[in-house]
């Protein structure tokens, strides 16, 4: 899973897509994850680092997960 | 320390002015319910639970007597039971000095059974059985007239009975709303209450007539409405004193003033659109203060108030269930109670509050019940904080018709509990269990 390259990513959240002009803005878990992918982590490595500093149980996130791989298919952010 | 979790979510920013109304209300954690601890409340009561303030009930019976009572000299309210008929809500509004509005036999019993002496009891409906009749008569509640044939029926029945049934003739009228309603009681305008008014002058050796009644509507947002109902009234008791040496005792106005809830598809909030009682106060005794009665002839104005009494003062309490995605990518969220629980969710668009602080993050979402029936829609549309399974939600403003317009469908009735001045909780109506559900049943023998 890979967020598209041309995709820029703020600090404070905002995700802006040249190619369609769409801006979103991520709260703080969705940053952490998008940062992490950002620097090509595994999935499963970017679970275990959420899981490490979030309290949250790992079937939660885990569900939580598809949901935002859901979401960021649904707006077109993702690479594949 | 680990750092609070909320599910990831981006959300979509779209151009455009910022919203004139500002931050949106519901937004604002709700952590107690009259001093106590929803977290205490769903870990005692359960989820969902309906809860109800005996404070708030008490405080807008006394507004409602207020803004009437400074107005006109007598007022009297009568509880409209059908509206919410537990016990302990009619009787805070029974301790407070409301008679009872009952529409069935059934409610007659109930409300005969909370106290109310049958004198102060007025019983309305289209739907009077002959028993109903008699047993009304012999407590000597007041029959509300509703249509020829039971007034027919009722003429017949007073022949054989010791003493006459006191009675008023429900009028139905033009006040201006659209639609009319004039289903119920006999037409103003066309002849037919006058008509039924000299039947029952012609036949006052068998029944009493003593009042006049009507009720324009429900949720009637205009309130020069009730001044024109209340000055058609006016005229026609009047003309029955004057034509008929039939003096009305009491002219009663209905209910049907709104609650603050927001109707479906409104443009704006409730709170900001909804005129306040005393409009309805000032139009209704105003137009009886005009109508030219002496002063010693001014009937008792009688109001059957249901939901402006009762609304504000219920709360629901619930749970998400599980947050879900649909096939367009919008965001479903289901929670335990629904459609079988909160009727009105057919005719509001409820505010609902989470119970804890979450981050500013919103999303909108379709709120759906936990029924297993596309019906099952509580709003179409909600922005809500990032919710999780087992979060607690606050409906606001359910206190009227859920109560009693609640189904026991695919799932058991839940606790109700009222919250008492001094803040203690007190069960009202407990959960339902399968036992209580299955004691009417009977399985025939060769099934067994
Ligand atoms: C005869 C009568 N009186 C009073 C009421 C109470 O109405 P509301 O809750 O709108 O005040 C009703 C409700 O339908 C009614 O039918």
């Amino acid at each position: 899973m890979k967020l598209k390259p041309t995709i820029a990513l703020s600090a404070a959240g905002l995700l802006f897509n040249p190619a369609t002009g769409d801006s979103f803005s991520a709260n703080p878990v969705a940053l952490e994850i998008l940062g992490l992918l950002r620097e090509d982590a595994a999935p499963e490595a970017a679970k275990t680092a959420v899981l490490a500093r979030y309290e949250v149980e790992a079937h939660q996130l885990d569900k939580d997960w598809d949901d935002l791989v859901a979401q960021l298919r649904q707006h077109d952010l993702l690479d594949s | 320390m680990k750092l609070p979790y909320e599910r990831p979510h981006i959300r979509k920013l779209t151009a455009g002015p910022p919203s004139k109304f500002g931050p949106r209300p519901g937004q604002q954690p709700v952590t107690e319910l009259d001093g106590v601890p929803v977290t205490a409340l769903a870990a005692r009561y359960g989820s969902p639970l309906f809860v109800l303030s005996e404070r708030q009930l008490r405080r807008n019976y006394q507004a409602a007597v207020r803004a009437f009572g400074t107005r006109y000299p007598q007022v009297q309210l009568a509880w409209s039971y059908k509206t919410n008929y537990l016990n302990a809500v009619c009787r805070v509004f029974h301790q407070e000095g409301a008679w009872a509005e009952v529409v069935s036999g059934f409610e007659l019993e109930k409300a005969l059974g909370n106290g109310v002496p049958g004198h102060q009891i007025l019983f309305n409906g289209p739907g009077k059985r002959r028993a109903d009749l008699l047993r009304a008569a012999e407590v000597d509640a007041v029959i509300h007239l509703d249509h020829a044939d039971e007034l027919h029926l009722l003429l017949e029945l007073a022949a054989g009975l010791p003493q006459r049934p006191r009675v008023a003739l429900r009028i139905n009228l033009d006040a201006g709303t659209f639609p009319q309603w004039d289903r119920f009681g006999f037409n103003l305008e066309n002849g037919q209450a006058w008509q039924a008014i000299e039947r029952l002058a012609a036949a006052a050796d068998r029944v009493e007539l003593i009042g006049l009644h009507c009720h324009i509507g429900t949720f009637v947002l205009q309130p020069a409405a009730y001044g024109v109902a209340a000055g058609k009234l006016a005229a026609l008791a009047q003309r029955c004193a004057r034509e008929l040496q039939a003096p009305i005792q009491y002219l009663d106005l209905g209910g049907g003033f709104p609650s603050t809830n927001t109707l479906k598809g409104a443009y704006l909030p409730g709170p900001d659109t909804v005129p306040p009682l005393d409009d309805y106060a000032e139009a209704i005794t105003q137009a009886l203060l005009g109508a030219g009665f002496r002063p010693d002839e001014l009937p008792l104005l009688i109001l059957e108030a249901g939901r402006v009494l009762v609304d504000d003062a219920g709360s629901l309490l619930g749970s998400v269930l599980a947050t879900k995605r649909l096939a367009d990518g919008r965001r479903a969220t289901i929670v335990d109670f629904g459609v079988n629980l909160l009727f009105t969710s057919y005719w509001y668009d409820h505010l609902i509050s989470p119970t804890r602080d979450y981050s500013p993050q919103t999303e909108t979402t379709v709120l759906y019940g936990p029924l297993c029936m596309n019906i099952d829609v509580l709003r179409e549309a909600v922005s809500l904080p990032l919710l999780a399974p087992g979060d607690l939600l606050v409906v606001h403003k359910v206190g009227a018709y859920n109560m009693s317009q609640w189904q026991q469908f695919i799932t058991l009735r839940p606790n109700v509990v009222l919250i008492d001045m001094q803040g203690e909780v007190h069960v009202v109506r407990e959960a339902e269990t399968l036992a209580y559900l299955q004691q009417l049943e009977k399985v025939p023998g060769h099934l067994r």
